[in-house]
């Protein structure tokens, strides 16, 4: 299914047009930001990264709107997750990074000095690659954030506690056994849990880093489904190294090479009429 | 030249060592003996330790009651003949005087300086700290002792004009120093060896540097950063230089800090130099007193193993 949504452009498209491409490709990407209409959480604008000599990120500028799903695709070491890095300023945890440019969360740039890091990251939140439960129980877990943020009233915690892990679709599998530590869960119960713990703050934004990528499809399926459910409420960006899973849960795709944008559009449109040559190449599998 | 090596094929060079076969599986043979022969050293050094102690151990309880030994607080070995009291609290109280005060000094300030090492310092800071921390380790206790006899007392004086010259509080503080070392050390290696991957999770909800070190690293190094605790207060009850030259001979059953002590093993000290005949009552008193120091440090090792198996087993349960 996935091959002939991808086949049928290249059937339609004439030589001419793939030659023009190039030229009108600045001109389309400055067209899907100007003509959005939806609110945005982030604009980012020429965002240039560097660790030590290398060239990272290279004026990246799009634009990431609310309560979407957000995919960034792209080949191994494109920079999808250092770019997802820089939107939660987790980036910064790195010695020899470099950066220019600006991003503007809600109309705030996260590098301006008097920004507080640990405030952005309360309303970005974020879900590893590989699920990082602190080594306490699951409850502890989920508690730690809105504890850490003065939240000290035990019914509260209670309730939060089982509000997130019902939201994250996790509760009755541990409602039994909050006390037990959390790494005893499997790995797919451990990576909701993770985003449960994500969701207990209350975020705004929920940043994913390949989060499906060190589960089984059955757990990957229950993630993705949890996606879904939480886009009502939350802006999601995803790093994914998975094309179909770009396809199936995403509304928004950005596609980097080199540390390039090379197109951010409709998930859609990316995926049957990409507008760029290497786009086309990339998701039809002729490299990547 | 190429084909030449083709010639021999790695089969054949193979075929070739095995004839060689003999000579190599006879080190393979002899060689877990002679480890084996290594670890039986150190058992059989524990085991003869172990026997000598309570032999002459015996042969002091067969001297003095354990009674008198165990609920007596008076230490009068030097008494002659009926007023000799064998009462071990005294000296007792005072190794848990010195080991309490080390510890209020060393856990407090090592564990700290483990933190900012393991949480906060860069790598150059790192570099220049922690070879210092090792050079204090590798001071001799002598020195040590010195330090505490002709510096700390002399200032805590200034504090407290009371404090007598041989006092718990000043060797307490520098065998404290002594053991901080060790501590930060221990401790760092143990919140180092908690993964990356829990201190960005703690980031990305927004914690503070300090918040993700105090509530997620260290609970989740607990068990390293307890031995490590344990450890040094075995090394705080064992020590016996700076106790013996800053800590005086004076066995008295008190809390007080202010006045002269005498540790268990400042009391062995004494006795070995020759303040005692072979085969007296108070010769066969060390025994005893090692004895007791024995007991308490394997009871310190035992609940130490305790402790970390029990919090490992809650945090690597999978």
């Amino acid at each position: 299914m996935e091959i002939t949504i991808n086949r049928k452009p290249l059937d339609k498209v004439t030589e001419s047009e793939n030659e023009g491409r190039q030229a009108v490709h600045s001109i389309k990407l400055e067209q899907a930001n100007t003509t959005e209409e939806l609110p945005a959480v982030f604009k980012i604008n020429e965002l240039n990264l560097w660790y030590g000599q290398d060239h990272a990120l290279k004026d990246i500028q799009f634009t990431i709107p609310e309560k979407q799903v957000t995919a960034i695709i792209g080949p191994s070491g494109c920079g999808k997750s250092t770019f997802i890095k820089t939107l939660n300023r987790m980036v910064e945890m790195v010695p020899s990074v470099r950066m220019s440019g600006e991003i503007l969360y809600r109309g705030r740039n996260i590098f301006d000095s008097k920004y507080n890091v640990e405030e952005l990251r309360t309303e970005v939140g974020m879900v590893f690659q590989r699920p990082n439960p602190f080594p306490k129980s699951i409850y502890e877990n989920i508690a730690y954030g809105p504890k850490i943020h003065g939240i000290k009233n035990k019914k509260v915690l209670d309730e939060v506690v089982e509000k997130s892990l019902r939201q994250a679709a996790i509760w009755d599998e541990v409602k039994d056994r909050l006390h037990e530590n959390a790494v005893g869960l499997s790995g797919g119960q451990q990576q909701r849990l993770c985003i449960a713990r994500c969701l207990a703050v209350e975020p705004d934004v929920i940043l994913m880093d390949e989060p499906t990528s060190a589960l089984d499809p059955i757990s990957t399926l229950k993630v993705e489904e949890l996606i879904q459910e939480l886009k009502k409420n939350y802006s999601i960006v995803i790093v994914t190294h998975n094309m179909q899973q770009a396809a199936r849960i995403s509304d928004k795709t950005a596609f980097f090479l080199n540390g390039e944008v090379i197109e951010f559009r409709d998930t859609g449109t990316l995926f049957s009429t990409p507008s760029d040559k290497r786009t086309e190449d990339y998701i039809t599998g002729r490299f990547g | 030249m190429s084909n030449d090596i083709r010639n021999y094929s790695i089969k054949e060079l193979i075929e070739r060592k095995k004839k060689r076969r003999a000579k190599v599986s006879f080190v393979e043979s002899l060689a877990p003996k002679l480890l084996a022969l290594c670890a039986i050293i150190s058992v059989l050094t524990t085991l003869g330790i172990l026997v000598t102690l309570l032999k002459e151990t015996a042969t002091f309880f067969s001297k003095v009651s354990v009674v008198e030994f165990l609920t007596s607080h008076k230490w009068f070995p030097f008494a002659s003949g009926p007023y000799a009291e064998f009462g071990i609290w005294p000296l007792v109280l005072s190794t848990l005087k010195v080991t309490m005060i080390s510890m209020f000094i060393a856990i407090p300030v090592g564990l700290s300086c483990a933190i900012y090492l393991s949480e906060y310092a860069s790598v150059q800071t790192r570099k220049v700290i922690k070879p210092i921390l090792e050079v204090l380790a590798g001071v001799p206790t002598i020195v040590f002792g010195f330090f505490a006899l002709t510096f700390v007392t002399p200032l805590l004086k200034m504090f407290i004009p009371s404090l007598s010259l041989f006092n718990a509080l000043s060797p307490g503080i520098v065998v404290g120093v002594m053991i901080i070392p060790m501590i930060a050390s221990l401790s760092e290696d143990a919140m180092k060896a908690v993964p990356e991957s829990i201190r960005e999770g703690a980031f990305a909800i927004g914690s503070t540097r300090f918040e993700a070190a105090i509530k997620v690293v260290l609970p989740a190094a607990s068990s390293g950063i307890i031995a490590s605790f344990v450890l040094g207060i075995s090394r705080a009850l064992g020590e016996t230089m700076i106790v013996t030259i800053a800590g005086g001979a004076r066995p008295i059953a008190s809390l007080n800090v202010t006045e002269s002590i005498q540790t268990m093993t400042a009391y062995i000290v004494q006795v070995s130099q020759g303040d005692a005949g072979y085969g007296t009552t108070v010769y066969y008193s060390i025994y005893a007193v090692g004895m007791a120091l024995f007991i308490f440090t394997l009871l310190m090792n035992l609940f130490a193993q305790y402790i970390s198996r029990r919090l490992r087993r809650n945090q690597h349960d999978s």
